[in-house]
């Protein structure tokens, strides 16, 4: 049959016949428009920096909870029935438990690998929420969270808040006597709220603690609620991210204008795509080695018994640290009792937290400053900043020692009474002490960087001048090293001017924007940062006597 | 107070600036002097080093793939309840112990690799990418103001004040129906969490041997755990019953009983306290036989029973409820009344 059917494709004249993979992408394209896509982002360039794959590290443990997860549902039930264990763990036998404590001790001792999975998970989570702290201050010690990343920052930081209650509620689903504890310990925490208190506790519980109907709630806010927030949470940090292209530390060649790295296609690809391997195996091998959450050691839950050293998973001992050094304050009055001793650390936990979430727009409402920054600042050249990091990242450490005073007391045969004072002491001076220090420290690193700027690196060698003099022999640094040096900016602060015109007319000031110029000057004024080496100073010290 | 009131001066000079102002670099110390030259490593000179590390890489794909196959065999051979001794490990589960090691050095060998492989073999020249301003053109921002403009313009919403206000009081009112429905997901507290099991004439029940308590099996310096007769361990609502109910029982001599409400509460010098920390609402349960002070684990909150079980320390609020007891007709210890206040954790109404 060799009738000319005239299809428009196969009869265009010079048509060679396309790999199948061009033919593949071909079809992808005139329904996704996937060419237009990767034309953009195929060669995206990264820049390298080790504290660049901080952020990996949260992205591959959530993709590996998620995996890990699922095959967990498989297996684990929700439910608070009671149940009578005859299963192969022999301590348990008989003994009354629920269903999701005794669904936990099969996928640990009955389903083959299940204990490693439930390890992995576990393990994967609390490397996760860890990753995203030390994530989250990298991003906050460079100046990265800077316009125009602030909603990057927000979505950042909720993902670590959601993380917290996510693990939450994860670790409390196997109903076993320390989560239980926990769940009970939230429970009276909510109680502690003024008017709403008693009505969220028995909408959340069902009824009355326990009742029968908590696992099943927390199965379901940990299973879809809060982690289906948190992938459309990490889809947008991930999507800004490549639209508002890696930030970069200052170097040759690099300026706010470009970004300076290698492409992703192959470099990062490889990179990335194996770090996740490297990632999900260093996990896998720890499941391996170190037990995690050792359900079947603790027992099932009941509401009149407990273990000492009750423990919650490390991102909540921040929180667990004020409910422990709070003094019992409980006011009386007209027939309502304000629960002062926990309603405040549960105050303080979202006020510490959210100041966090205010910094950058507290700082850029500041300076004023209404430019994109894409260079990043070396922590020693913003010192108030990273000085109040410090003091946040010393509140938060205070607390975990307050968070465990009983393990600390037993390992360290330390007065449990005295560390609580401790820690009630160290809550209002550490951070204080934290700010005063690291400013400090910043401040003579920024005068040894202007050093070597000026009068070049320290060589080592000593040399003796013809009448008899030492001098160690400076040696100038290359111009990389000065550019890198020197290329960060320096704020002025605020000035209001003068108040009063020439005229003797006063100008009207806001409250505002006297507060403003106040902070402006502790952040940018004399003291909080040295001025850095201008060329003039460089010339004249460079021309002049040379070495001295 | 809007930013800008801030003179130009104040804020630092653009950066990027100076690297216009190429001529000016002899000028300028500090100029950026550029991208640095590219410095080959050893595998783009020498292609005996570029094969090495390809038969490095390979390694370490072949050796991930004889790790899959290692796991599929451990899971198949190891059962899973066998406990093995691993130096340093201790002993532990040989199936967790071999799926995990070659599940893990599977994975990272193929992240070994390929990350080997990328910095050994790909390109490392780094190349510029230029950034643009994330914020539209004027042009742009020009053009969709005036979308905008014809579309508000052409819906007439600012114009029938009819319809946007109806609307916006629909789409305010129908997000309460999922209020509502929200009711249903417990009960009002009412007085629940005032009331517990305890009432006049039940017995104590001890927790360990389930048969009623009497006051000789109570000494000085022993603690004991009770809860009303009646109550069950296979009851549908024992969990809800006993956070509550829970006491905790001890005896001290009555002279050494400091309050006096609690000597007239306790029988011979036998007194019984809820179980439930007034805290957060743990089970205490560490007491101290010498000072009868008990102890609760999760935050530490101590409280003196001999002297109506105040707060000697910690972040608890208030003492712990006392319950008044007595001796029934058959010589077991039973309540005389319901707890006079609350237990547990201190809330709103409670007052």
């Amino acid at each position: 049959m060799s009738t000319a059917t005239n299809t428009p494709g196969a009869a265009a004249p010079g048509n060679r016949k396309a790999p199948a993979g061009e033919r593949v992408a071909d079809w992808a394209d005139g329904r996704l428009g996937i060419y237009s896509l990767a034309k953009s982002n195929m060669r995206k360039i990264f820049p390298d920096h080790w504290s660049f794959m901080l952020g990996e590290i949260c992205l591959y443990s959530f993709i590996i909870i998620i995996l890990t997860g699922v095959y967990l549902t498989l297996f684990f039930h929700p439910s608070m029935n009671e149940v009578v264990y005859h299963g192969p763990y022999e301590p348990m036998q008989g003994i009354r438990m629920s269903e999701a404590y005794a669904s936990t001790l099969d996928i640990s001792f009955d389903v083959r690998g299940g204990l490693l999975v439930r390890q992995i998970h576990h393990w994967a989570a609390v490397i996760f929420l860890a990753g995203m702290f030390v994530h989250m201050f990298r991003v906050f010690f460079t100046g990265a969270y800077r316009k125009p990343r602030e909603i990057n920052w927000l979505f950042g930081f909720l993902l670590f808040v959601l993380g917290m209650f996510t693990g939450f509620t994860g670790y409390s689903l196997p109903d076993d006597l320390l989560s239980g504890t926990g769940v009970r310990f939230t429970q009276g925490a909510i109680l502690s709220m003024p008017v709403v208190g008693t009505y969220i506790s028995m909408f959340l519980f069902g009824g009355e603690f326990p009742g029968g109907d908590i696992i099943a709630r927390f199965y379901s806010i940990h299973i879809l609620l809060l982690p289906g927030i948190m992938l459309g949470l990490v889809v947008g940090h991930l999507i800004l991210v490549f639209y508002h292209k890696h930030t970069q530390f200052a170097g040759p060649g690099k300026t706010n204008n470009n970004v300076v790295g290698m492409p992703l296609l192959p470099v990062y690809m490889a990179k990335a795509g194996g770090f996740f391997f490297l990632v999900f195996g260093f996990i896998a091998i720890i499941a391996a080695i170190a037990s995690i959450n050792p359900i079947w050691a603790l027992g099932p839950y009941r509401p009149d018994q407990v273990s000492t050293g009750a423990q919650p998973d490390w991102y909540m001992g921040f929180a667990e640290g004020f409910v422990r050094v709070m003094p019992g304050w409980e006011i009386n009055l007209w027939g309502h009792t304000l629960v002062l001793g926990v309603l405040i650390p549960l105050v303080l936990f979202g006020v510490i937290l959210g100041l966090l979430a205010l910094w950058p727009f507290i700082e850029s409402w500041i300076t004023g400053d209404k430019r994109e920054h894409h260079i990043l600042d070396k922590p020693r050249n913003a010192p108030t900043r990273t000085a109040l990091g410090v003091a946040w990242v010393t509140i938060y450490f205070v607390m975990l020692i307050g968070g465990g005073n009983d393990i600390w007391a037993t390992h360290f045969s330390l007065s449990l009474n005295s560390i609580s004072w401790f820690v009630r002491v160290a809550f209002f001076v550490g951070p204080v002490v934290a700010f005063v220090v690291t400013r400090r420290i910043c401040l003579g690193l920024q005068r040894r960087d202007k050093e070597k700027v000026l009068h070049g690196r320290e060589s080592g060698l000593i040399k003796r001048l013809p009448h008899g003099e030492f001098v160690e022999v400076h040696e100038p640094l290359s111009p990389e090293m000065l550019h890198t040096l020197t290329a960060h900016e320096q704020y002025k602060p605020l000035e209001i001017g003068p108040t009063v015109d020439e005229n003797g007319v006063e100008r009207k000031v806001s409250r505002l924007t006297k507060a403003r110029a106040r902070l402006s000057k502790s952040l940018y004024g004399e003291g909080s940062q040295i001025a850095k080496p201008t060329a003039e100073e460089y010339k004249e010290i460079t021309s002049g006597h040379g070495h001295h | 107070m809007s930013s800008q009131e801030i003179p130009e001066e104040n804020l630092p000079e653009e950066q990027g600036a100076a690297h216009d102002a190429v001529d000016k670099a002899h000028a300028d110390p500090f100029a950026d002097p550029g991208l640095p030259a590219h410095r080959p490593r050893i595998q783009d000179l020498d292609e005996r080093a570029a094969k090495r590390s390809e038969r490095t890489v390979a390694t370490m794909f072949l050796l991930s793939m004889l790790a899959t196959v290692g796991f599929i065999a451990s899971y198949v051979i190891f059962p899973v309840d066998k406990i093995v001794f691993i130096f340093p490990f201790g002993h532990v589960s040989a199936l967790n112990f071999s799926l995990g090691l070659t599940l893990g050095l599977a994975l990272f060998l193929i992240g070994a690799g390929a990350v080997h492989w990328a910095r050994t073999l790909m390109s490392d020249v780094e190349v510029a990418d230029e950034r643009h301003p994330i914020e539209a053109t004027p042009e742009v921002k020009a053009k969709v103001l005036a979308d905008f403009a014809d579309g508000a313009r052409e819906s007439a919403l600012g114009r029938r004040k009819l319809i946007r206000n109806t609307m916006f009081g629909a789409l305010a009112l129908v997000p309460l129906s999922g209020v509502v429905l929200l009711r249903d997901l417990g009960p009002l507290p009412e007085k629940k969490l005032r009331k517990t099991l305890w009432a006049k004439g039940k017995q104590l029940v001890n927790m360990n041997t389930m048969e009623p308590l009497r006051p000789e099996d109570v000494v000085v310096g022993s603690l004991t755990f009770a809860m009303p007769e009646g109550l069950e361990e296979h009851d549908e609502d024992f969990q809800t019953q006993i956070a509550k109910a829970a006491l905790m029982i001890i005896r001290i001599e009555p002279d050494d009983i400091k309050d006096k409400r609690e000597r007239e509460w306790a029988h011979e010098g036998i007194v019984a306290f809820s179980k439930i920390c007034t805290h957060v609402g743990c089970p205490i349960s560490l007491y101290e036989q010498q000072t009868h002070h008990v102890l609760c684990p999760c935050h530490q909150s101590t409280f003196d029973l001999s002297d109506g079980a105040r707060v000697i320390f910690g972040p608890a609020g208030h003492p712990l409820p006392q319950l008044r007891i007595g001796v029934n007709s058959e010589g077991n210890l039973e309540a005389l009344g319901d707890f006079e206040e609350p237990v547990g954790p201190a809330f709103w109404e409670r007052g």
